[in-house]
């Protein structure tokens, strides 16, 4: 008894953020302390990833203002700090949402971030799980200043499976983090400098690494999408669930969100934590493969786990109903066997979800050739 | 019994008097006002040849619209299908081929749109979600039909006709409250 001696524990920082205090240990940024907080208090992050090394510090929406350096040292900072590049000190108080400055400089972060944004998410893909839609309808303004024409990209295909919308890009470098760290070999990245930045491969390389799908779900607006899904649907439409299949290969973690339309799966994503990353499994963050992603777009290749669970106040769980008891079907029991009669079939009536048409199966956006199955029935 | 509410009245049962056992005034009192709405102005309009006049924010029948070189401005972006409360919208979107410029506004249109009538509640959400200019309520009751089926309509049915193609048609079914569209979109 006597001589076990307690190593001394290296000492917590205590921080206080927006009045609540927390211990965390040295080294911690003061947006993973916030996040270890939750709810409001977090600053929103766009270019910062807590399973990319490197990232952040780009896109300053997660500007705190400083009230108290330290303990030592109680002086307020001089300007609002990126919170995800600043580490915390021992008694640092923090103001996020409780601080005057940091909502009036977060929207014109958003203003900037959106000065060459085209808008134009009626026909974006990411719409509805887009970062920088919640960050405009969170802290931006309503309405633009800005009067000069936008700077306007040709879109590109990067591979077969993604497709490149520079117009939309932030340049939050997510993607490139994620070629350098989870592919082999890096082929795109950020060419030229300043307002002619822009996110391209290396003369027109095509991405074909197991893992470059991953760019698609790291990406927070709708630059990078999946090819395989563009247009098919809006992704409040779908319905996400749940699912895992043995992947062969070694480094995919093989479980996913699958998106489903009735029985039909339109999209694979990795599953996203409570921030809106790739989950992490016991230390190890969840990327999926190109296979998985891609090539496996059928209910049977996967072993569906249930509904993944989706915020209250998404729009992706709008018009989707929890059935919590599904009551047994009494018309075949009642009529001795015999199936109801139908007065009407949706599909003799409706051009929409043509069983004739697999939509989810193409690997490309649908065009209008895709629609005319039916030569005698003209649903135009 | 304690009364539930206080606005409780008792019934009277007092036998009837004799001028109420007549009944003769009582029946000339009806009579009176049976002939008095014979002199009244008629209420009644005889729909098809005489229309009543729409209140400035009837809802009548969806149409599609179209900007002024007559390319459709839907883009199947979903916001009228995910605001309505019946869930009569449904679409499927398609992307615009090069050569189908003329005849889609924008990189994405809808290849299906389908209002089921049958569903519809006239509620307007559609057209206050429309980001696109896209979907308006008319100023036309939706027709009545023997069979349900004919009440899913698509876009052959919702859409405008082409200004284009089809001046009066247009004109005419813009109907009176239209404003006429700058294309604001176009003009960035």
């Amino acid at each position: 008894m006597a001589d076990e001696i307690k190593k001394e524990p290296p000492a917590n920082f205590k921080v206080t953020i927006d009045n609540i205090t927390i211990e965390v240990p040295p080294g911690t940024s003061i947006l993973n302390a916030a996040r270890q907080i939750g709810g409001d208090v977090t600053p929103p992050a766009m270019c910062y990833y807590s399973k990319l090394a490197g990232s952040g510090g780009k896109c300053r929406t997660c500007l705190v203002e400083v009230a108290a350096g330290s303990t030592a040292d109680p002086r307020p900072m001089p300007k609002l700090v990126a919170s995800c590049r600043t580490n915390v000190m021992d008694g640092m108080i923090v103001k996020n949402i409780t601080s005057e400055k940091v909502p009036d400089a977060r929207a014109g972060v958003v203003e900037f971030l959106l000065l060459n944004h085209p808008l134009d998410c009626p026909i974006c893909d990411q719409a509805g799980e887009c970062h920088l839609q919640d960050l405009g309808y969170d802290h931006g303004k309503a309405g633009t200043r800005y009067q000069f024409s936008r700077r306007t990209f040709v879109r590109e295909d990067i591979g077969p499976y993604i497709q490149l919308h520079m117009t939309r890009c932030i340049l939050c470098y997510r993607c490139t983090y994620v070629a350098d760290q989870i592919t082999d070999k890096r082929v795109h990245g950020i060419v030229d400098r300043g307002d002619h930045a822009a996110i391209s491969t290396y003369i027109s390389k095509a991405i074909d690494n197991d893992f470059s799908g991953n760019m698609i779900d790291v990406c927070p607006v709708g630059a990078l999408t999946d090819k395989t899904f563009r247009f098919k649907n809006r992704v409040w439409f779908t319905k996400p669930v749940d699912a895992h299949r043995n992947c062969e290969n070694p480094k995919c973690c093989g479980k996913a969100t699958l998106w489903l339309r009735g029985e039909e799966v339109f999209r694979v994503t990795a599953r996203k934590d409570e921030w809106g990353e790739v989950q992490s499994y016991d230390g190890k963050t969840g990327w999926i493969c190109n296979t998985c992603r891609f090539d496996k777009k059928e209910t049977k290749d996967w072993t569906i786990e249930g509904l993944t669970a989706i915020s209250r106040h998404s729009v992706i769980g709008a018009n989707k109903y929890k059935v919590l008891e599904v009551p047994d079907e009494t018309i075949a029991k009642v009529m001795g066997g015999r199936a109801p009669q139908l007065t009407m079939d949706i599909h003799e009536v409706s051009g929409v979800n043509n069983p004739k048409v697999d939509l989810s199966e193409l690997q490309r956006a649908s065009k209008s050739s895709d629609f005319v199955q039916d030569p005698e029935k003209n649903w135009e | 019994m304690q009364a539930l509410t206080k606005r409780v009245k008792a019934v009277h049962r007092k036998p009837m008097s004799f001028a109420e056992k007549l009944y003769l005034p009582a029946i000339f009192k009806g009579m009176m006002i049976t002939l008095g709405h014979a002199f009244k102005k008629r209420p009644t309009v005889n729909y098809p040849e005489v229309k009543r006049p729409f209140s400035p924010v009837f809802r009548g029948m969806q149409i599609l619209n179209r900007d002024a070189e007559g390319r459709e401005n839907c883009t199947a972006c979903g916001l009228c299908a995910v605001a309505c409360p019946a869930e009569a919208i449904t679409m499927e979107a398609a992307e615009r081929q090069p050569g189908e410029e003329h005849l889609y506004r924008e990189e994405k249109y809808a290849a299906k749109y389908e209002i089921n009538m049958l569903r519809c509640i006239f509620c307007g959400l559609c057209e206050e979600a429309c980001p696109k200019d896209a979907i308006y309520l008319s100023e036309t009751f939706a027709p009545a039909d023997y069979k349900r089926k004919q009440f899913v309509y698509n876009k052959s049915e919702l859409l405008i006709p082409n200004p284009k193609e089809d001046p009066e048609a247009y004109k005419k079914a813009l109907g009176n409250r239209a404003i006429p569209t700058t294309n604001s979109l176009d003009q960035q």
